[in-house]
């Protein structure tokens, strides 16, 4: 394998070649779940396979196209890009299964629009990762939210439409009305709009105006689902459980906060924006999200919609991470982003395989449900204690980092935060793992179950193992994102 | 002197000497359509050929008959005339090609004749008003235009072609009738026609109440023609009604044609003559801009009918082409001038593909469309992506559009944040329009009552013109220096070089 730049376009490609070839294999349901996972096979070998020189400090940097001076689409992989990238084209392979074992083992129409879709996705958050402007992110972002338009719409009744116009409006009209006119004024102000180490505002914006442009960047990345701009995320629990798995606790709402984070180290500069007046908000609101998130969480009864505001909480747990800007804090938001990418689709998984398996969706109707899916309901255990934040699972890791963090930068507010919102991860998880395991069941089910189909339960156990695995194994990860804090070779 | 340095002259008079010869052929034959279309193309080559030496050498003068320009008719290239030279000799071409089937369906073959006629005259009156230096003449092309246009429209399949075909020639006639009063008052007190002239002498006479009274008569003139907001009412209904082919030549041409003379007398006669008339002109242009976009955009959100939420679309790309004009600044002209070109661009290919919906079901009402995308994926991955360009998306040549209007309007101050936040709000209504169409066509149930015979694709010309404009929208959001490139000459022309 090469190390030439342009192996970045073809991390953008493969997956649209995937999505070309579902398109053709169509009815043919065997091959083209085969043209499936090949591709996530090849993206990840592409992937991964620049590890090793991001190690070493390297940034390959492809550049596409030029519009006009300093508006290009360009790519750049960096140790934060990196990360997501591989975060998303791994998690992709193992989703992919987990659809496979859904998809069929729930009869769902318009299979083939699903892949080509997802796949679409996924090269768009792949995009989103490399994009070494603000310009091509947004373009990408765009795609992303298009593309997973049709998943969230894909039951095709009115509810479903309904939700995914919800999904739609938001996501549209904030970065449409927040996110191109902040960056329009950031290009006519400093003529670019690259991601430079440092930001690239100093001496060319300050005052309130940073202030007000923060606010219009962070309402305008909706995919962060800051309160109040997260309304799209319960909608789009509409969406097959795959999809809420991987795009709307992983692709999706990573690149949200990813989106923020690389604005926050990479546009405003992390040391200068908190010189400026105006943009103190940032922390208390990221902290009233977390709290105000997990209090709904508390109320919910339909186990995804919990999940999706347990989601909305950990969101901004990212956030809180970026805007400490302490450098405990700047990895704790790389960590925690992996960390809950394998707790959440882990829960995610679980749910979907309840549902498959026995039809429900409800918390209320899960008492005993332990004793008939063991392998499931152990797997969303390990998940829930790595929300909660207990070792040995992977989110202890990045709690660990981001409590690091806060008390370094002693704003008390974000330690007791932390310690309350994890309070309230207890509350709102630990019944559901009772009620599994410790009741009994209410009445017996019409239909006698067992575990869901085997592509399911492989996939759910895999990344409920990358739970455990990341609070033993993460050296690579801190070793790359300690890297970030560095400007560049 | 060689035949290229009478470009300028073949470009008016190659569709003008050959629109008898089509009217005389045999109503039936193939023919007419055929001579059309290769005269159409003679002077789409004409214009490109013009273009690129107005590129390279700057603006061109002609003399007709060799005859001296105050005594004889001059005629004037700049880059912007250039521009829309290939704007309207290009879109002529495209929807002649696009309309070969369509023509075929919408009326009877014994009117083709007359039909293809009149649209060579209109196409040489509209070319006729971008390369003349001559107000007066200007006017007698304006009319030749739109005489031919009135035809055309009425011409369209439905009986409310005719109303829509009189309202137009009613808010046209008193257009070129205000005009012609306040070309008029400048000759009575100037004594001259041609635009240099005028400039010239201007200045002795500038604070008259004549000349006063003649600025306003050609403002308002040339809005009604333009369909500026609020008076754009026939507008819609004369896009809904007319013929498609007509539709997508004047979505991409005619109106433009009336912004390019009121952009072209009033930078290059009015405003360095009279002394408030630039403040004017803003504050009169401003208000009426801003509205036209808020109104447009939000009544093609309702729009049942696809060609008329296109109509009123245009109303509101209308508004933005004015207000970038209204600033008067060199960053705002610049954005004018593009957006003229990247809307003709939009607005065809969109209008081609609601064409194709229209060939294929026989209506262009959003309900009766649903499902219409499984029947048609190319043709609406088509509307689509020119949909995409409409909101401005980057990569396509709508997002060039937004770029330069949003940096001439950062330039204004605070003014420009509200502008700019209008602006944004109309885009976003582009968003609603453009997705309910998405979503009816790509996820509606089919109507049942379809008859199985009319499932396919629109016939390849028609999806290869399609897919032209639309690759066009792409390649100029990518690679813009053509647009940018003529819409630094005209700035450099008309200010006196970019002001940065």
């Amino acid at each position: 394998m090469s190390f030439e730049p342009q192996s970045l376009l073809w991390i953008l490609l493969v997956p649209l070649l995937g999505a070309i070839g579902i398109a053709l294999a169509n009815s043919r349901v065997n091959l083209r779940e085969g043209v499936t996972l090949f591709t996530a096979c090849a993206l990840i070998g592409l992937v991964f396979n620049w590890v090793p020189a991001l190690l070493d400090g390297q940034q390959p940097y492809l550049h596409l196209i030029t519009l006009a001076p300093g508006l290009e689409i360009a790519l750049r992989l960096e140790p934060l890009g990196m990360l997501f990238a591989c975060l998303a084209s791994g998690l992709w392979l193992v989703n992919s299964v987990y659809s496979i074992g859904y998809m069929r083992g729930n009869q769902e129409k318009h299979q083939t629009r699903f892949y080509i879709c997802f796949a679409i996705a996924i090269s768009a958050a792949m995009g989103i990762a490399m994009a070494e402007n603000l310009l091509t992110l947004f373009i990408f972002y765009e795609v992303l939210t298009l593309s997973t338009y049709p998943l969230v719409a894909h039951k095709g009744n009115e509810n479903a439409k309904e939700q995914a116009r919800v999904y739609l409006g938001i996501l549209l009209t904030t970065s449409i009305g927040l996110l191109l006119p902040a960056m329009f004024y950031i290009y006519s102000q400093t003529g670019t709009l690259a991601f430079t180490h440092g930001g690239i505002f100093k001496g060319d914006i300050e005052g309130p105006a940073v202030g007000l442009l923060l606010l219009m960047m962070v309402f305008g990345v909706g995919k962060a689902a800051v309160m109040p701009v997260h309304k799209w995320l319960p909608a789009a629990m509409v969406a097959p459980t795959p999809v809420s798995a991987l795009l709307h606790a992983v692709a999706v709402v990573k690149a949200g906060v990813f989106t923020v984070t690389k604005l926050i180290v990479y546009i405003f500069g992390a040391d200068y924006l908190f010189t400026q007046p105006g943009t103190n908000w940032l922390i208390p609101l990221a902290c009233f999200t977390i709290i105000a998130a997990s209090v709904v969480a508390l109320k919910q009864n339909n186990l995804k919609r919990m999940l999706a505001y347990s989601t909305i909480a950990q969101l901004s747990y990212v956030v809180l991470a970026a805007a400490l800007l302490t450098p405990l804090g700047q990895v704790g938001t790389a960590l925690h982003m992996l960390a809950h990418a394998f707790g959440k689709i882990t829960l995610f998984f679980a749910a979907g395989a309840i549902y498959v398996a026995s039809r429900k969706t409800d918390i209320s109707q899960l008492n005993g449900i332990g004793y008939r899916m063991p392998v499931t309901m152990i797997a969303f255990a390990i998940g829930a204690l790595s929300m909660i934040g207990l070792p040995p699972t992977a989110g202890a890791v990045s709690k660990w980092w981001i409590l690091g963090g806060a008390i370094d930068s002693g704003i008390w507010l974000v330690v007791l935060t932390l310690a309350l919102s994890t309070a309230l991860n207890c509350a709102y998880f630990l019944p559901v793992v009772y009620r599994a395991f410790f009741m009994e069941e209410d009445h017996k089910p019409q239909q006698d179950h067992k575990e869901a189909p085997w592509p399911m339960v492989v996939a759910l156990s895999t990344t409920a193992v990358l739970c455990l695995g990341f609070f033993f194994f993460n050296e690579v990860a801190i070793k790359l994102e300690t890297l970030m804090l560095r400007p560049p070779l | 002197m060689t035949l290229l340095s009478h470009l300028p002259a073949l470009l008016v008079v190659v569709p003008m000497a050959v629109a008898p010869l089509v009217a005389v052929l045999p109503s039936r034959s193939r023919f007419g359509y055929v001579l059309a279309t290769l005269t159409a193309g003679l002077t789409f080559v004409i214009a490109i050929l013009l273009s690129q030496q107005v590129a390279a050498e700057g603006a061109m003068a002609y003399e007709m008959g060799s005859w001296p320009v105050p005594f004889g008719i001059g005629l004037m290239v700049t880059p912007f005339s250039a521009a829309m030279a290939l704007i309207i000799s290009g879109g002529s071409l495209v929807s002649l090609l696009w309309g070969a089937k369509s023509l075929d369906s919408e009326m009877g073959r014994e009117h083709h004749a007359l039909f293809l006629s009149c649209w060579l005259l209109a196409s040489s009156g509209l070319l006729g008003i971008v390369v003349t230096a001559d107000a007066f003449n200007a006017f007698v092309f304006m009319e030749i235009s739109s005489l031919a246009s009135y035809v055309l429209v009425a011409a369209g399949p439905k009986r409310q072609s005719l109303t829509a075909a009189f309202k137009y020639l009613v808010t046209g006639s008193l257009g070129a009738t205000f005009y012609l009063i306040g070309v008029g008052y400048l000759y009575m007190m100037t004594g001259t026609l041609n635009f240099d002239d005028l400039t010239a002498r201007l200045p002795e006479v500038s604070e008259t109440t004549p000349v006063l009274i003649a600025s306003g008569f050609i403002m308002l003139g040339l809005a009604l023609k333009a369909a500026v907001f609020p008076m754009h009412a026939w507008m819609p209904s004369a896009y809904q009604f007319a013929p498609t082919p007509i539709a997508i030549f004047f979505a991409a041409s005619s109106t433009k044609v009336a912004l390019f003379l009121l952009i072209k007398i009033d930078y290059l006669v009015l405003q360095p003559n009279l002394s408030d008339h630039a403040f004017l002109f803003s504050t009169i242009l401003m208000p009426m801009a801003t509205l036209a976009f808020l109104v447009g955009s939000s009544v093609a959100i309702f729009s049942k009918d696809l060609k008329r939420m296109l109509g009123y679309s245009s109303v509101a790309q209308i508004g933005y082409i004015l207000i970038a004009s209204s600033l008067v600044t060199s960053a705002g002209l610049t954005a004018a001038i593009v957006h003229i070109f990247n809307h003709a661009l939009i607005k065809s290919a969109l209008f081609m593909a609601v064409g194709c919906l229209f060939w294929r079901f026989g209506t262009s009402n959003i309900q009766d469309l649903a499902g219409a995308a499984k029947v048609m994926p190319f043709t609406m991955a088509g509307f689509v992506v020119a949909g995409l360009s409409l909101i401005g998306v980057p990569l396509t040549a709508g997002f060039i559009s937004k770029v330069t209007l949003i940096q001439a309007l950062l330039e204004l101050g605070s003014l420009g944040f509200i502008l700019l936040s209008l602006v944004l709000i109309s885009s976003l209504m582009a968003v609603i329009y453009i997705w309910r169409v998405v979503e009816v066509t790509y996820f509606g149930k089919p109507v049942e009552s379809s008859p199985s015979a009319l499932k396919g694709e629109a016939p390849w010309p028609m999806l290869v013109t399609l897919w032209v404009l639309v690759l066009a929208n792409i390649y100029f959001g990518i690679e813009p220096s053509l647009p940018l490139g003529l819409a630094g000459g005209e700035v450099k022309l008309l200010l006196g070089g970019p002001q940065e």
